[in-house]
């Protein structure tokens, strides 16, 4: 499950789970992770007929290794349990829980899926969950909802219902965010877990899209909820590290290495100076470099 | 199962098929217009009567107006629509009946 829990995830595409002809080939366009919806973009009188095409395109259709997550209804509404058992029996690899606000909540979703797990003969743990954080409440208590189940992954800011509640909207600026996208991944990060950014509405602005990603990459985002295939290249360029980046982090890994066994501690590379806090930094950059398929040396 | 009402399920747009379902005469009386129905008619009867014989329902008048619908899509449209006629919503048989 670990390893499953921190893979690479820079895009999550949303898909409407009701439509055929978005969910059967959406993997042609690279997204690391598909958000099969049915919340939202699915009609309140379709929701019925969204399952049973979510569960015969999780059954059926081979996505190429693109992660699965199904995003079910609200935990106020009559759907979301059955939403459960019909992701989990399809074989989904995540669950989304949308407007959540505390760790009660991700705990309630826990234990329907560990029954839909035993219910369809799916193995223990295999399902994980990630929490869409929508609100005031649910920012002030991120690290309590990071740390409510061993099968959450990450946690997701929704920008709309939260600027909403904010009394503020979305401005394109995103002043409106910055205090809930600090604390977010302030949260996951304290916890161990990944942190996803909202989604870009506006389809046009290409250059805003291209700022607000840089914006929450240099935050410390590990990826971004997307709407449309085209935004998919953009972030996949920003959150990729770049060659000078990664050459600079296999000299730091290597030299650190070397001079941790000579005893020394503090020294320079191309001429920064460089010590022992560096490490997991450039650790980091090697491994997504590595997931991100642009790195094949040693380390 | 027994269609207990008409009900409708899927759209028209590309790559759907709406299904309508409603009470027979004793039999199953499938009526299917298709996009593609010289190259895939008999496939797509096959997989409509399979669904319909994996739920158990032998009594219905059914009409499937396809638009390129994978089998997947075609299957889920059945299902959806016996399901409603049934106005069965939650605890389905996944994996079971629904296959």
């Amino acid at each position: 499950m670990r390893d499953a829990k921190k893979r690479l995830r820079r895009t999550m595409m949303f898909l409407n789970a009701h439509k055929p002809g978005l969910i059967k080939d959406p993997y042609i366009y690279g997204a690391d992770s598909l958000m099969l919806d049915l919340e939202d973009a699915v009609a309140e009188n379709q929701k019925d007929a969204a399952r049973f095409s979510l569960f015969h395109a999780l059954r059926t259709i081979d996505y190429h290794g693109a992660e699965r997550i199904v995003r079910i209804n609200g935990l106020d509404t009559p759907f979301w349990k059955e939403d459960i058992r019909c992701a989990v029996a399809g074989g989904c690899d995540g669950i989304r829980i949308p407007k959540t606000e505390t760790a009660q909540d991700v705990k309630i979703v826990e234990q329907q899926i560990l029954k839909a797990e035993n219910e369809f003969g799916r193995p223990e743990n295999s399902t994980l969950i990630m929490a869409a954080i929508e609100s005031a409440r649910g920012v002030v208590k991120a690290l309590e909802i990071c740390e409510a189940s061993k099968r959450l992954f990450g946690i997701a800011l929704s920008g709309g219902d939260y600027t909403k509640d904010l009394h503020t909207h979305i401005t394109g600026t995103g002043i409106e965010l910055m205090g809930a996208r600090q604390q977010l991944v302030i949260a996951a990060r304290a916890a161990g877990v990944q942190c996803f950014d909202t989604v870009y509405t506006d389809l046009e602005n290409e250059e805003g899209f291209r700022e607000d990603v840089n914006t929450i990459h240099l935050m410390g985002f590990d990826g971004k909820s997307i709407i449309n295939p085209r935004q998919i290249r953009i972030v996949h360029e920003i959150f990729t590290p770049k060659e000078k980046e990664i050459i600079f982090a296999e000299k730091v890994v290597r030299e650190i290495d070397s001079k941790k066994a000579q005893g020394i501690g503090v020294f320079t590379v191309d001429g920064k100076m460089i010590d022992i806090a560096f490490y997991d930094g450039a650790k980091r950059i090697i491994e997504l470099a590595k997931a991100s398929g642009v790195y094949e040396g040693e380390l | 199962m027994e269609i207990e009402k008409a009900a409708v399920a899927g759209t028209l747009e590309s790559s759907d098929c709406m299904v309508t379902v409603e009470d027979g005469d004793g039999n199953i009386d499938l009526v299917l217009e298709s996009t593609v129905i010289h190259q895939y008619g008999n496939q797509i009867r096959h997989v409509v009567l399979d669904t319909l014989e994996s739920l158990g329902v032998q009594n219905v008048k059914i009409k499937v107006v396809d638009k390129g619908a994978l089998d997947c899509t075609i299957r889920a449209r059945v299902e959806a629509a016996v399901y409603r006629s049934a106005g069965q919503s939650e605890q389905l048989p996944w994996g079971g009946a629904i296959r």
